[in-house]
């Protein structure tokens, strides 16, 4: 076996202003197997990637391809070595085609004028190669995101890129989508392709890489093997101490209803009805979850909830006063709730405020954090330092943008600044979306002490590990209504799978029988 | 949702330039003609008119789609088109003893060299200074006012400008021909120059590159395109568009040089811009209408229209402007990146 890697780091640095991203770090990757790579939020994952990517530049230390070592000025340099990339955020442009961004600085030229049929033809090509559909000449900004990633599947694909570096790509999607990846990761590894894999999902890594290296604080700091591995000491290796998986909570003592929801009727987009007669509600002191395969309207409720969808009829009441189509200010002042968005970038932060700024979203015009007319910037900033510390997000500075941080920090960035106010009901969508095993530990003893506090909390996620963990209540959402409503202590993974694939008499009958 | 919404403000403005073609055709040739109103509002002279009062507004137009689609801000059109017209102008004196055609061609040279030159200043301040885009182009808009005008030499005069080049055989057909294939060269480049930019932008290698350094920078950057290269060369070719506008001015329209003389041209053509969506078909429609409004105040005013103050009449082509970009024919999208710095290791985005 020809045992030169295909790729190696040789004691990489990055210093950004203020923070040591990478230190002294090294990495191989042999040809054909699939590297997983763990860390902490703000470990340097992305950024030794970046580096590979030839998109920034390491302050040190050097990057082989096949043995050679090569001079990286910009990502050009990388395509041509073989080198592709999925980015942890997507780089897609929303307002072209398919066939537009995957062929973008690589174009299909004839005659001077843009080749789309050739590049189509091209794309249709791989995309049954390895099993990505897509439809070459659809709007980008119309697709779903799990959509969007074959798009940058097959960007990579189309420049024959022979290394491939996925950046958390299972943070966005769902367990199907997930699984349908897995099987393209499988089939490029037996193509001859190696891979580097970034995941917060341990048993992901176990489940596909060869092997798996583990960065802490800009440094490598073990190479496991996942035959001998298990979740607790990966989780261990990338925190630095010992992890609870499991999370602790005592029995739910509910009280009255704080979110009540009757009859709601909601569109998407594109006109469809998203939600057909949801009806439920959250108690005081109570967690509930709503399972579902995505796309079966669990983003329009929240929305709706969230006063960002109008609702066609039904009503919300929260804390018994009638909130159904108030504006989100009304939402979060007299309904006193709080959200924590599915996509943090399009409504949960503003990627250029610097992150005190973003700590104050909601409230910058309330005191203290406005003195009439003008902002207090002293009591922005002392909020921002006490949050940034107690949630634990990386950076130098309060002062930095928000888009500075690594992703997970920008999560919980907005974890932090939701959680801390005065509420009565929280509206947690995929809370801890690329989140590292130790805040995600974090993140679910506020929440279930936040319940404990007596808040209601309403929990929206794609996986059903963080239903079963945190529920008290378990709503299965199937086509747009509340397929069933099951308690914690009886429901386990087979019922909910059946019930999320919308398969209901026999469960009833099991669940009261 | 997104494509078909953010094209129906330039349709618009095509279907409006449009209307004006077929009622102008209607008007002349059918039965219609026996209303003097009429034949006021859709005359030939009206529609000749129209066409060299849209002319700058295109090619002003034009400069901005260039800029902004790279993702830069161009409000200092008015003073490109200044800079152009006010060294078209100076090379067209110091050439008066060349034969005409000669010096005509070399100062139109000249003014392209002069807008590109402001252009690439812009791209300069905008991106190696990270000046304010707006800040940048207020600079340029000083700057050429200024120079021009303390250089300004009151006794020189350009001798000659462009003529008329009737098409053979086109210029014959009835009401379109004398309106459009009977004009002076720069008109006919700057018609062209609308097709040129929009096969450029939508169908060639570069269109597709600046449009997503415009639109996702950094999309584009992952790609391996060099994004402040794009910007730099767009925003160059996009002052020599609005340096060949102030050509237009002085070496085919006005055939001397006044201060001030673009006179807000600049400012209308960004309003073109916007309101063809960023699209050059879209900016000939938007160019077109607010040239007809120029028109009319004019024709209006030369048939002595008395029912309506003159001073309203002269405020027709403010209003429409106004009206236009105001949004009532919904809203427009412009490049999304238009007017941030980028950079390689800014962070993520
Ligand atoms: N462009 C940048 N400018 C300044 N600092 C940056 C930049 N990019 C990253 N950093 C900092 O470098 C560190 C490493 O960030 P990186 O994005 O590599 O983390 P990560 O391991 O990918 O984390 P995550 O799992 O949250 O994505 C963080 O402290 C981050 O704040
Ligand atoms: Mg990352």
């Amino acid at each position: 076996m020809d045992t030169t890697p295909v790729l190696e780091a040789r004691n990489i640095t990055k210093h950004f202003p203020g923070v040591i991203a990478n230190q002294n770090v090294n990495l191989t990757l042999h040809k054909g197997e699939i590297l997983g790579l763990l860390g902490e939020n703000g470990a340097g994952k992305s950024t030794l990637m970046n580096i590979i990517y030839g998109l920034y530049q390491p302050t040190e230390g050097e990057i082989l391809v096949n043995g050679q070592v090569v001079q990286m000025r910009s990502p050009k340099d990388a395509i041509a070595l073989g080198i592709g990339m999925v980015h942890q955020h997507f780089q897609l442009v929303p307002v072209m085609t398919v066939v537009d961004n995957v062929m973008l600085g690589r174009e299909s030229v004839r005659g001077g004028l843009l080749n789309r049929e050739a590049a189509a033809v091209r794309i249709t090509e791989l995309s049954e190669r390895y099993g990505l559909a897509v439809d070459p000449h659809a709007l980008v900004e119309d697709l779903p995101v799990g959509v969007r990633q074959r798009v940058e599947i097959i960007k990579a694909l189309y420049r024959e890129a022979d290394i491939l570096i996925l950046d958390e790509p299972t943070a966005v999607l769902t367990p199907q989508e997930i699984e349908g990846l897995f099987a393209v990761m499988d089939l490029l590894r037996t193509q001859g392709k190696s891979i580097i894999f970034i995941t917060h999902k341990l048993k992901e890594v176990l489940r596909v890489a060869d092997r798996i290296g583990v960065l802490r604080r800009g440094e490598v700091v073990g190479e496991v093997d996942p035959k001998t591995a298990t979740q607790s000491t990966l989780a261990a290796l990338m925190v630095g101490r010992e992890v609870i998986l499991e999370v602790e909570k005592s029995a739910a003592h509910p009280g009255a209803a704080v979110l009540e929801i009757a009859d709601l009727y909601a569109p998407t987009d594109l006109g469809e009805p998203a939600l057909r007669g949801v009806t439920f509600s959250v108690h005081a002191g109570e967690i509930v979850g709503v399972a579902g395969v995505q796309g079966n309207g669990q983003t329009e409720l929240v929305e709706v909830l969230t006063g960002l969808r109008p609702a066609q009829s039904g009503s919300i009441q929260i804390g018994g006063k009638d909130m159904t189509n108030a504006s989100p200010r009304q939402i979060t002042e007299v309904g006193q709730s709080c959200h924590i968005p599915e996509d943090r970038h399009t409504h949960g932060m503003v990627d250029s405020y610097p992150i005190a700024d973003n700590l104050v979203l909601n409230t910058y015009y309330q005191p203290p954090y406005a003195r009439g007319i003008t902002v207090n910037r002293a009591a922005i900033d002392a909020n921002a330092v006490a949050l940034v510390e107690k949630f634990d997000v990386r950076t130098p500075s309060v002062h930095l943008n928000g888009g500075s941080l690594s992703g997970g920090n920008q999560q919980k960035m907005v974890v932090a600044r939701e959680f801390s106010r005065p509420i009565q009901l929280l509206i947690a969508a995929q809370p801890t979306r690329g989140i590292d095993v130790g805040s995600i530990e974090f993140i679910y003893q506020q929440i279930v002490s936040k319940r404990d506090e007596g808040i209601a909390v309403l929990l929206v996620s794609s996986e059903l590990d963080e239903i079963l963990a945190l529920s008290d209540r378990i709503a299965v959402m199937y086509k747009g209504e509340i397929i069933d409503i099951v308690e914690r202590d009886v429901a386990t993974r087979q019922m909910l799978g059946l019930l999320m694939a919308g398969v209901k008499e026999e469960m009833a009958d099991r669940v009261r029988g | 949702m997104g494509s078909t919404f953010w094209k129906r403000s330039s349709l618009i403005a095509m279907g409006l330039a449009l209307f004006l073609v077929v009622m102008a055709v209607l008007v002349n040739l059918t039965l219609l003609g026996q209303f003097t109103w009429l034949r006021v509002i859709f005359g030939i002279s009206a529609l000749n008119f129209t066409l060299r009062a849209a002319i700058p507004l295109v090619l002003g137009a034009l400069s901005g789609i260039l800029c902004e689609r790279s993702g830069i801000i161009n409000i200092g059109i008015e003073g490109m088109m200044l800079a152009g017209a006010f060294a078209g102008f100076v090379a067209k004196t110091s050439t008066n003893h060349w034969p005409l055609l000669n010096s005509l061609l070399f100062s139109v040279f000249i003014a392209l060299a002069v807008g590109g030159l402001m252009g690439f200043l812009h791209a300069i301040f905008s991106i190696r200074f990270r000046m304010d885009q707006i800040i940048s182009g207020t600079v340029i808009i000083i700057l050429a006012a200024g120079i021009s005008s303390y250089l300004y030499d009151r006794d020189a005069i350009a001798q000659g400008k462009f003529s008329s080049v009737a098409i053979p055989g086109l210029s014959k057909i009835p009401v379109i021909g004398p309106v459009l294939f009977d004009n002076p060269p720069i008109t006919y480049l700057a018609l062209l120059l609308v097709l040129a930019v929009h096969v450029a932008l939508f169908y060639t290698r570069w269109g597709l590159r600046t449009r997503a350094v415009g639109e996702h920078p950094r999309a584009a950057d992952t790609v391996g395109i060099n994004v402040n290269l794009y910007r730099y060369v767009n925003t160059s070719i996009g002052g020599m568009l609005a340096g060949l506008a102030g050509g237009y001015l002085v070496l085919e329209a006005v055939g001397q040089f006044q201060e001030g003389m673009t006179a807000g041209r600049g400012f209308i053509s960004l309003a073109a811009m916007i309101f063809g969506n960023w699209n050059p078909f879209g900016a000939l429609g938007a160019a077109t209408l607010f040239g007809y409004t120029q028109a009319l105040q004019n024709e209006l005013l030369l048939a002595g229209v008395t029912t309506v103050p003159r001073q309203f009449v002269s405020m027709l082509p403010y209003v429409v402007t106004i009206v236009a970009v105001s949004g009532f024919v919904g809203r427009v999208r412009p490049p999304a990146a238009e007017g941030k710095v980028y950079e390689t290791e800014g962070g993520t985005e």
